[in-house]
């Protein structure tokens, strides 16, 4: 390797690994930051911010999803399967919404109630038939352990 | 100099590698369509919906494939516009220039069927969390890339400062696929999995896989013509170009080659 070449390689190699430490201790600096949503346990606790909008992250309660006749509105409780938060949403809710899955909703709290202005509905990377969902559900109850929740 | 280090001068040198791409290219693109209408039709008729999105998810026959595209290109062209920094490899930059745009193509691909899945799934077209985020930086970078390129005259100025750009983005790649597992994100974690068991069923995984197949030979097939035509641009005067476009001086485009080589 020529000396040119030899110095190209140590400067660009330089500039990456400067580049690569700049993006780590950004990361590193955005992980506190970057907490894109908050359990019905941490809301309990008070770390959500009060007064202001912030993301709440649970599973649907399961019997807990009452419609209303005449609206839109919907109200149900989110829960993390140690504190359980009501919330109430008008309007149009994602495909995968129903009973144990998991949802993100965006709003604030009213009182002790969380009042959402938007409800996604968070998936999981599973992908399977709804036949082998069926078998593991079968299975599972059959070697029921106790303390899991199946969420 | 060894018989290997032979074989890679000469690979290097353009007028071989433009003999040689002319005779792959017809091949990547032949077996890409092949696989590809064998990975469509085993995704989106064979595969069985799955148990809670049905059908919706037959989305990811093109989404993820793209995805994994994006991020593979973008490393594809950062390596050779590192070797086309340290070693100036006339090949190397401009086959990082060519597999910019196909790069910036999946990405594209990739947000859209992601947004137009978004929405009946997660209730959203867009939300900012990480994964999201920085598939959008990664798409930005790209263009930052072409648009430099094409800011400045000189073929080969243009092809190093550029390549610099890719470089330095390099470091978005890694964010993009663990971004995931980093941060809380809306977006789900990976389905496919290099080690350790993947989380999908094999009637729905071989289409998948053979979508990711279909899409490299892709992405080799235009980087490769793109090449091409790169090289005639940067070896404009020299010999072997001129002995091509006399070659076949009858076509319209033969003219404006020669015209070229003369700036």
């Amino acid at each position: 390797m020529t000396p040119t070449r030899k110095r190209r390689l140590i400067v660009v190699s330089l500039v990456l690994v400067a580049v690569a430490i700049a993006a780590g201790l950004t990361a590193l600096a955005l992980q506190q930051n970057m907490t894109y949503l908050y359990s019905p346990s941490e809301v309990d606790a008070g770390h959500a911010p009060e007064g202001a909008r912030f993301r709440l992250g649970g599973v649907v309660l399961e019997d807990s999803i009452a419609r209303s006749t005449d609206s839109l509105k919907v109200d149900f409780v989110v829960t993390d399967r140690f504190h359980q938060m009501p919330v109430e949403y008008t309007g149009i809710l994602p495909d995968l919404f129903r009973e144990g899955q998991s949802i993100v909703a965006t709003g604030a709290m009213q009182g002790d109630r969380f009042v959402a202005t938007e409800v996604l509905a968070k998936h999981d990377e599973t992908y399977m038939p709804k036949e082998v969902a069926d078998a593991i559900d079968k299975a599972k109850d059959a070697h029921r352990v106790p303390g899991d929740t199946g969420g | 100099m060894n018989i290997l280090t032979l074989w890679f001068h000469k690979l290097g040198s353009p007028p071989t590698f433009y003999r040689i791409a002319g005779w792959l290219m017809p091949w990547c693109y032949g077996l890409a369509l092949v696989t590809g209408v064998a990975g469509l039709y085993g995704g989106l008729v064979q595969a069985p919906a799955d148990y809670q999105q049905g059908d919706a998810y037959r989305i990811i026959f093109i989404h993820v494939p793209s995805a994994w595209m994006g991020l593979f290109g973008y490393f594809f062209m950062a390596a050779n516009a590192f070797v086309a920094l340290v070693w100036r490899i006339k090949l190397s930059e401009v086959l990082a220039m060519a597999s910019a745009p196909a790069g910036a193509s999946f990405t594209f691909i990739t947000l859209v069927t992601g947004s137009l899945w978004g929405k009946p799934m997660w209730g959203t077209w867009w939300t900012w969390d990480a994964r999201l985020t920085s598939e959008l930086v990664l798409l930005f970078l790209y263009l930052g890339v072409i648009g430099l390129y094409h800011a400045i005259e000189d073929r080969r100025q243009a092809a190093r400062a550029a390549g610099f750009l890719a470089l330095v983005g390099v470091v978005n790649v890694p964010i993009v696929h663990f971004s995931v597992n980093w941060w809380n994100t809306l977006h789900q974690g990976s389905t496919v999995r290099l080690f350790g068991p993947s989380s999908i069923v094999p009637s729905m995984l071989w289409p998948l896989l053979l979508m990711a197949i279909a899409t490299h030979l892709w992405f080799f097939g235009t980087v490769l013509a793109r090449t091409r035509t790169g090289l005639l641009e940067v070896d404009g005067g020299k010999d072997w170009v001129r002995r091509i476009v006399l070659a076949d001086d009858a076509g319209p485009s033969a003219p404006a080659a020669s015209e070229r080589s003369h700036v």
